[in-house]
């Protein structure tokens, strides 16, 4: 018994001993000087994010971290934001809310980012808001259009970047309403908030009787069939979808097996066509004809001044990755911050940061206005139809704005920005 | 000294140099102990399970997700009532191992009939069809994006400035040391000898008059709580729920990890559980540490620690077949 205790004893006051040490050390760095910003020191920015670099949504969306890091590097070359080069931590979720929680804590505790930059998706993301905001993380620009990041009472440091969900199933459902009136449309929505706000808006336009079939997938299962088999049944002749990229090209695959021609509308987040070509390979003919909407520029408009600017600096930066609307959001993101850290100036804090948000009136390559405010924490208002015709993807008719609440959709006469001369924005 | 006045005296002594350790952590390793700590409560059921009563089970992630979706929601739940506090956590984990326990009894009757093979099949099954439950009743479980857990802030007598981190870790070590604690004694019991006769000769176990089937159902159910409370536990820590945390791909880790740890031997289940959150964060140092073109890195980053695992397993069954456990004690006289 009493070896034992010995034992116990002497295992207690080493471990104590050790503990002693280590709490001693740690109140010495925190001593003296002003407190120090997590994050950003006088001659560098951390900040972190999580992707799908691998897993069922990486595909296209894989390369908007490495858009943005490329950006950054174009601005670090050009001499930082006040003296500050930007380090942009990628850390890869495989767009499974477990490992999110996970990544996010090893980028907030223990690599001590700045803030966390554009972090995608809805399941994933939704699921850190909380931790984010008991740590007073600012939570910028979230990839996804759901309404959760617009919510400044509950959230103060969090804010979107793509227009809501809701926003843009009314844009869509205005184009259906007026183009393809009488027809059946139905719609198909991944089954968490992204589909649910979606489908919020379509029926905002359309009327709950106005949708005849409702469907909706998980990302874990990648079979359509029944789904697109429904429609067939239902004889939907316009179908809507709210869904990433893998999932637009496995509904274009599954209904062309199934001999069912649908006119197709898609979100602008699973829309983009080379990413769907890239998908559907061979078959990449049936994107001909997709009807969707989008709110940055296009890579085929190669007359655009952003589009100019994005690709030279893709070439000299990015390894000349394949240029497409991934690089073009994650490099539109990433001027976004830059914007925003020039606006926070010099002395730099989490709150100047948020400040310099919500003091709003930024401009860059977006077609729709960016709406930050004091109270309101979502990004762009609005969109633009695009549609797929002889594999080339364009903007037609005018930029529509409209709220997630009751606003009719309405057209936005504002033209967008054109890019600094030498591609770094100034305070 | 009797056998529960030296478990009790060992647990007393291993809270102590724990809580010393939360207290000398940065916040980012306490949060990791804590995963460990969790995990630890289902490796050691699953330990009994197989290390001792012999019946595999492929679906312990899937027993870990009831009682986790159990915490889940009946913490969201107490809170939209006005009930807080952490008396209430309590009463929430209990329900999330009552959960499990029910679930572990409904499997464990089926498995007491089946052997080997037919018996792996239907816990995979059970780990298979987990998704497929949270996207069926997608009102109540929230399909893939699953719910977040209503979580209170450490007591306000810990001190305004008290890591969270430090809370949870307290939290999910006080449920393992208690789990370890409980199936220490367990296995000294009357009812251990009668599971290690039933692992190795039923027959011989019949005829010493210990009813088999009661044996194992009984094992099965005492693993599903300990699962049941790992799961609840991993809730609370990462204050969400979703079926990618409980995939089949946990199952299997959990199984791997005490294999790896060394079956049989509670201790075991600490080395594997510690494996479960090392190897991980090893590999992405690894990665980090390389200088790759970006797709390569991406590659790797995802599945790495998958082949690590895999490695781990297949070195460690050729060089020490009893696993870390195994070694530990020949080096140790």
């Amino acid at each position: 018994m009493h070896r034992i205790a010995q034992r116990g004893l002497a295992l207690a006051v080493c471990v104590s001993l050790f503990a002693a040490t280590v709490a001693c050390s740690s109140d010495d760095q925190g001593g003296g000087g002003k407190a120090a910003v997590p994050g950003v020191t006088d001659t560098e920015i951390v900040v972190g994010t999580h992707m799908p670099l691998t897993g069922p949504a990486s595909a296209g969306y894989s390369k908007i971290a490495p858009a943005s890091k490329a950006y950054f590097d174009f601005v670090n070359a050009n001499g930082g934001v006040n003296g500050r080069k930007i380090t942009y931590k990628v850390m890869d979720d495989g767009y499974n809310p477990a490992n999110t929680q996970q990544v996010v804590r090893q980028l907030v505790l223990q690599d001590k980012v700045f803030a966390i930059l554009n972090g995608l998706g809805t399941p994933t993301h939704s699921g850190v808001l909380d931790f984010l905001k008991t740590n007073r993380v600012p939570d910028l620009f979230v990839a996804s259009g759901s309404r959760s990041w617009d919510q400044p009472d509950k959230y103060p440091g969090t804010f979107g970047f793509n227009p809501d969900y809701t926003v843009e199933g009314k844009i869509l459902a205005n184009y259906v309403k007026s183009n393809f009136a009488g027809q059946k449309t139905c719609f198909l929505g991944q089954s968490d908030d992204f589909g649910t706000d979606s489908l919020a808006g379509v029926e905002k336009v359309l009327g709950k009787d106005g949708v005849t079939a409702k469907e909706t997938y998980v990302v874990t299962n990648t079979n359509v069939a029944p789904q697109i088999g429904a429609f067939k049944t239902a004889g939907c002749q316009v179908v809507i979808l709210a869904t990433v990229p893998g999932f637009t090209a496995l509904a274009l695959g599954t209904a062309a097996r199934l001999s069912y021609k649908p006119q197709f509308v898609v979100s602008n987040v699973g829309g983009d066509l080379p990413t769907l070509a890239k998908l559907l390979g061979e078959a990449k003919g049936l994107t001909e004809g997709l009807l969707g909407a989008n709110y940055l520029p296009l890579m085929f408009d190669a007359n655009d001044p952003w589009i100019q600017l994005f690709q030279k600096v893709n070439k000299d930066f990015g390894g000349g990755a394949e240029f497409d609307g991934n690089v073009i959001y994650g490099m539109s993101v990433a001027y976004l911050f830059v914007q925003v850290l020039q606006a926070a100036g010099k002395d730099l804090s989490r709150e100047s940061l948020l400040a310099a948000v919500e003091k709003g009136g930024y401009q860059g390559p977006g077609l729709a206005p960016l709406r930050y405010a004091k109270g309101d924490h979502s990004g762009y208002g609005g969109e633009r139809m695009v549609k797929v015709s002889g594999g080339v993807q364009q903007f037609f008719g005018p930029t529509y704005e409209t709220d997630e609440a009751d606003a009719p959709v309405k057209e936005y006469a504002g033209t967008p920005a054109t890019p600094p001369a030498n591609g770094v924005p100034t305070a | 000294m009797t056998t529960l006045v030296r478990h009790l005296m060992w647990t007393a002594i291993a809270a102590a140099a724990l809580l010393a350790v939360t207290y000398a952590l940065p916040p980012f390793r306490n949060y990791q102990l804590a995963t460990a700590a969790a995990y630890l409560c289902a490796t050691a059921g699953l330990t009994v399970l197989v290390g001792l009563s012999g019946q595999l089970s492929l679906g312990h992630g899937a027993v870990m997700a009831v009682g986790a979706y159990a915490v889940a929601l009946s913490q969201n739940r107490l809170a939209d009532a006005g009930l807080t506090g952490n008396g209430v956590l309590v009463l929430s984990l209990a329900l999330g191992v009552l959960a499990a326990l029910v679930g572990g009894l409904i499997v464990g009757l089926a498995a007491a009939r089946l052997r080997g093979p037919y018996l792996a099949g239907v816990t995979l099954a059970v780990a298979v069809a987990l998704p497929a439950v949270t996207t069926v009743w997608a009102g109540v479980f929230h399909s893939d994006q699953g719910l977040s857990v209503y979580l209170d802030p450490p007591p306000a007598g810990l001190g305004y400035d008290f890591p969270l981190e430090r809370w949870q870790s307290w939290l999910a070590l006080a449920g393992a040391l208690l789990v370890m604690l409980l199936l220490a004694n367990l296995l000294r019991s009357r009812f251990g000898r009668s599971l290690r006769a039933v692992r190795d000769d039923e027959a011989a176990a019949r005829l010493a008059g210990i009813d088999v089937a009661r044996t194992q159902v009984l094992a099965f159910v005492v693993s599903a709580g300990c699962a049941g409370l790992g799961g609840g536990l991993l809730a609370v820590l990462t204050q969400s729920v979703s079926p990618g945390a409980y995939s089949l791909t946990l199952s299997l880790f959990l199984l791997m990890a005490v294999v790896v740890g060394g079956l049989g031997r509670l201790a075991g289940a600490v080395w594997g559980a510690l494996l479960l959150v090392v190897l991980p964060d090893l590999t992405h140092t690894i990665v980090a540490s390389l200088t790759l073109s970006p797709a390569a890195a991406q590659r790797l980053e995802g599945n790495l620690p998958l082949a690590v695992f895999g490695l781990t397993l297949i070195v460690v069954m050729i060089a020490a077949p009893g696993g870390v456990q195994g070694v530990v004690r020949r080096l140790l006289p």
